[in-house]
């Protein structure tokens, strides 16, 4: 519980809307926004060490660099991260341009050992600036040949600018790969920060066809990710990926397929059928089909009689369709009462339109609204509460949750029948929240991005 | 080169310097922003983010209106959360790109408190200083706009009679953590027989320190407490003390120098002739003599006024040369001749270079020596709350800690 600090007596009304009410894409006024301390959805740093042995500068205010510097050194990963300070006398000075090309050389010359690549960060300053990114990049490929530069950005006031940040950076990941024949029985699997499961229908689908599947999550070495380059479909399936694969298949002559992410049995099977047809491979059969619905069924049906009416909260940074899955969860009858997020993803439209018809009081709530600094203090529900991700964890001030981000590389069917499974752990297990929560990059201190 | 660190990390910076300041106050600051800053300031800057409900917010700026110059957005968001949420009043601090827009904080500020009725205040931080800048600002403003006048009414606060009223400025856990440093500094004055009017601003509440005018002097813990020490002489001639009580020596001179000159140091003639410490030679250092430095010396990193203290208490208690390598803003008349202000790598690589000890930050041990000694000495300021757990208490636990200081 957090102690009261402005001593006011006055009513505090937390942000909330039935979802009938609720106005598609956006059901809250924009304003004054907060960050709850949920932190475990990963970050530019995070997703930019995903390229192995690659060194990564970030040329910023320090008020922009702190928060990365620091999660690098969380991670472990001070060693292939380093900064450049933007002052207030660049500004003046206009040698923006001068500053990113010797302070990156300065950076380069002073490591222990060369990087085959180097991802610079550039910010908000240098676009209002107008800095000359083309020459800044040629001049440093020209005086270090054998590396490979690409051009990333920590500019969030573009947001609502063409790509988001998130979009950008995960469309940068492969930037850096050559081009090389292609091999017509090799895929990438493209834009996810933690690795598709070997248990996913989509790892399952692609081995049993004899493909060979890359991922840069699994790559220990440049060479390695290098291979990736190869392939000649780049699947991509978390919603914010989908630019990436559109931009690797103008820049290397693969086909980007987007499969669908989704809670919803027919449109499963609808884009792995897709997805089977793009890639010249047998589809699912029926048989199999029904064996994993059945599977799904059964143990949505445990957990059901496991949690019964405990209440649930869902919040986006569990998955990129916390409305496809409170749809899906509701269905099947569990007592799905709060879903967090701050807008409805086009993916989520007709869940949004399916839910305002037959379950119009479920209710929906920002993360961000100056309002939700109070949430979790206010939270004082007489029952247990099973939240679904790591917001509606601290909102609800509930120790049992189900402690994933992004996804978690859950895909198809099997997201359906491991949620249900994880929701089971949840509720029999007591977790401590706000330490958990609190850690920056879930999945990231596993290893799976702390370098070579 | 300058302003590039190959390894080491950054400082927090000016606008969450504000942040940290007015935290406790029952207040709600505003970092005019695009994003990022908030959640860093909350994960990293902030300890006290998850005990109290203090609101600390992100204005959201878009491209669009930062090109348009729409402040009007801001000033609608203000209007709708003051209504909502209560706040006893509102600060608005700037980064980099209100910076370059040319954004006019201070006539924000004014029409917000005009439309809402609520103290507004607006600091036009960059996000290019450290925290130390941006905590001065806030503390400067608290002492010119909230601190009352003087007058019978409340001229007598009821304290202890023979007893120096102190109000403590400069705290924030960028430089004192959470472990009870401030508690610490508190219980060494009370010991002392002085009465604590305030805290600034740890442990203290907005009408404690509007009664900051009727103290007699101000200690100065960290460069973050020298602003308001200025205006609180400009407004009611209190004279002023730097330092903090690391060790027997150094606190019992620091306690006898105020004792002795806060009542003649009363109105002096200007903010300098009204400090106690430094003028009165608290801190020692061997500038006088190069060779004191021959034998290996102890090098302390960090924020100025901290590491002085602990230089000194090192050189008056161990009986070693120690200097300081100041890697925030400060006074450059407070540091000594031997001492070194710099924030860039390159020049911290240079400065401890021979020393035989290094106190600093974990973070910094990347750039110093293998040969040299170090002693971790982390700071929430540069590392955050990466090594919180480890974060000593200098003022009750110094005894410990000089034994490992040791040539």
């Amino acid at each position: 519980m957090l102690k009261r600090v402005n001593g006011t007596e006055k009513n505090i009304e937390i942000p909330r809307v039935r979802i009938a009410d609720a106005e598609f894409p956006q059901p809250f006024k924009s304003g004054l926004e907060y960050a709850s301390p949920a932190r475990g959805t990963w970050n530019i740093v995070h997703t930019g060490m995903l390229i192995p042995e690659a060194h990564e500068i970030f040329v910023c205010a320090s008020c922009c660099l702190r928060g990365v510097v620091l999660t690098a050194a969380e991670m472990g990963a001070q060693d292939r991260f380093s900064t450049v300070a933007v002052r207030e006398h660049n500004l003046l000075d206009g040698d923006m341009e001068e500053l990113v090309i010797e302070g990156v050389s300065d950076i380069i010359n002073k490591l222990p050992e060369r990087p085959p690549a180097v991802l610079v960060y550039t910010s908000c300053v240098h676009h209002f600036t107008g800095v000359d990114l083309d020459m800044i990049y040629a001049t440093l490929r020209e005086r270090f040949p054998d590396i490979d530069f690409t051009d990333c950005y920590m500019n969030p006031i573009m947001r609502k600018s063409g790509m988001t940040p998130d979009q950008l950076m995960r469309s940068r990941l492969y930037m850096l790969l050559h081009e090389r024949e292609l091999n017509p029985k090799a895929v990438a699997i493209i834009g996810s920060d933690l690795p598709t499961d070997k248990d996913s229908d989509l790892v399952h689908m692609l081995e049993r066809a004899d493909v060979k599947v890359h991922e840069i999550t699994s790559c220990k070495t440049y060479a390695e990710y290098q291979e990736m380059a190869e392939s000649s479909v780049y699947i991509s399936y978390y919603p914010d990926a989908a630019p990436g694969g559109e931009m690797l298949a103008e820049r290397l002559g693969g086909r980007h397929f987007a499969l669908k992410y989704s809670y919803d049995y027919s449109e499963i099977d609808e884009t792995f059928a897709e997805l089977a047809k793009e890639l010249g491979i047998p589809p699912r059969k029926q048989e199999e089909i029904d064996d994993l619905k059945e599977h799904c069924e059964s143990e949505l049906a445990e957990t059901l009689a496991l949690i019964a009416d405990t209440e649930i909260a869902i919040d986006y940074t569990y998955s990129p369709r916390p409305l496809g899955l409170a749809a899906m969860l509701l269905i099947h009858g569990f007592n799905v009462k709060r879903v967090y997020l701050d807008a409805v993803s086009a993916g989520d439209k007709a869940a949004f339109e399916f839910l305002q018809k037959k379950y119009p009081d479920l209710e929906l709530l920002p993360t961000v609204h100056a309002g939700m600094r109070f949430a979790n203090s206010l939270s004082n529900r007489a029952g247990k509460v099973l939240a679904i991700g790591q917001k509606a964890a601290y909102f609800e001030n509930t120790n049992h949750f189900v402690n994933v981000v992004e996804g978690g590389g859950m895909l198809g069917y099997e997201a359906v029948y491991k949620t249900a499974r994880l929701m089971r752990e949840a509720f029999e297990r007591e977790q401590n929240m706000p330490e958990l929560v609190g850690i920056k990059g879930l999945g990231c201190e596993s290893g799976c991005c702390s370098g070579v | 080169m300058k302003q590039t660190s190959r390894i080491i990390s950054t400082y927090s910076a000016d606008t969450m310097g504000v942040c940290s300041a007015l935290f406790e106050l029952g207040g709600m600051t505003i970092m005019h922003d695009a994003s990022g800053c908030n959640s860093t300031y909350t994960t990293h800057d902030e300890p006290r983010w998850y005990s109290m409900d203090s609101m600390v917010y992100i204005s959201a700026l878009t491209e669009m209106e930062a090109i348009m110059g729409d402040d009007e957005k801001l000033l609608g968001d203000i209007e709708d959360a003051v209504r909502e949420l209560h706040p006893k009043f509102v600060a608005i601090a700037g980064t980099p790109i209100p910076t370059m827009t040319g954004f006019d904080f201070e006539a924000v500020a004014a029409v917000a408190e005009q439309r809402t009725g609520v103290p507004c205040m607006g600091f036009a931080t960059t996000g290019m200083n450290t925290y130390i800048h941006g905590a001065s600002l806030a503390f400067e403003e608290l002492a010119k706009r909230f601190v009352k006048d003087i007058d019978e009414e409340n001229g007598d606060t009821g304290v202890t009679q023979n007893k120096l009223k102190v109000n403590i400025l400069g705290l924030t856990p960028l430089d004192f953590s959470v472990n009870g440093q401030d508690t610490s500094i508190a219980a060494w004055l009370e010991s002392e027989n002085f009465e604590i009017v305030s805290h600034w601003a740890m442990g203290s509440s907005l009408d404690e320190i509007a009664m900051a005018g009727v103290a007699d002097v101000n200690l100065v813990v960290s460069a973050s407490g020298l602003r308001a020490a200025r205006v609180l002489f400009e407004r009611f001639g209190t004279p002023y003390a730097v330092g903090l009580p690391i060790g027997d020596e150094l606190s019992g001179l620091l306690a006898d120098l105020i004792k002795i000159n806060a009542p003649k140091f009363k109105n002096a003639s200007s903010f300098e002739e009204s400090e106690i410490s430094v003028h009165s030679g608290l801190f020692l250092g061997a500038d006088a003599d190069a060779d004191s430095y021959k034998d290996g010396f102890v090098a302390v990193i960090g924020e100025g006024v901290a590491s002085l203290s602990l230089a000194s208490a090192i050189e008056l208690e161990c009986g070693i040369p120690a200097k300081v390598l100041c890697t925030t803003e400060c006074p450059k008349d407070m540091l000594r001749e031997c001492d070194v202000m710099t924030p860039d790598e390159e020049d911290v690589i240079a400065a401890v270079e021979g020393a035989a000890i290094i106190i600093a930050d974990p973070l910094f041990k990347a750039v110093c020596s293998p040969e040299a000694k170090f002693i971790s000495l982390p700071s929430e300021a540069f590392s955050g709350r990466l090594y919180r757990s480890e974060i000593p208490n200098l003022i009750s636990d110094f005894e410990d800690f000089s034994k490992l200081i040791i040539l």
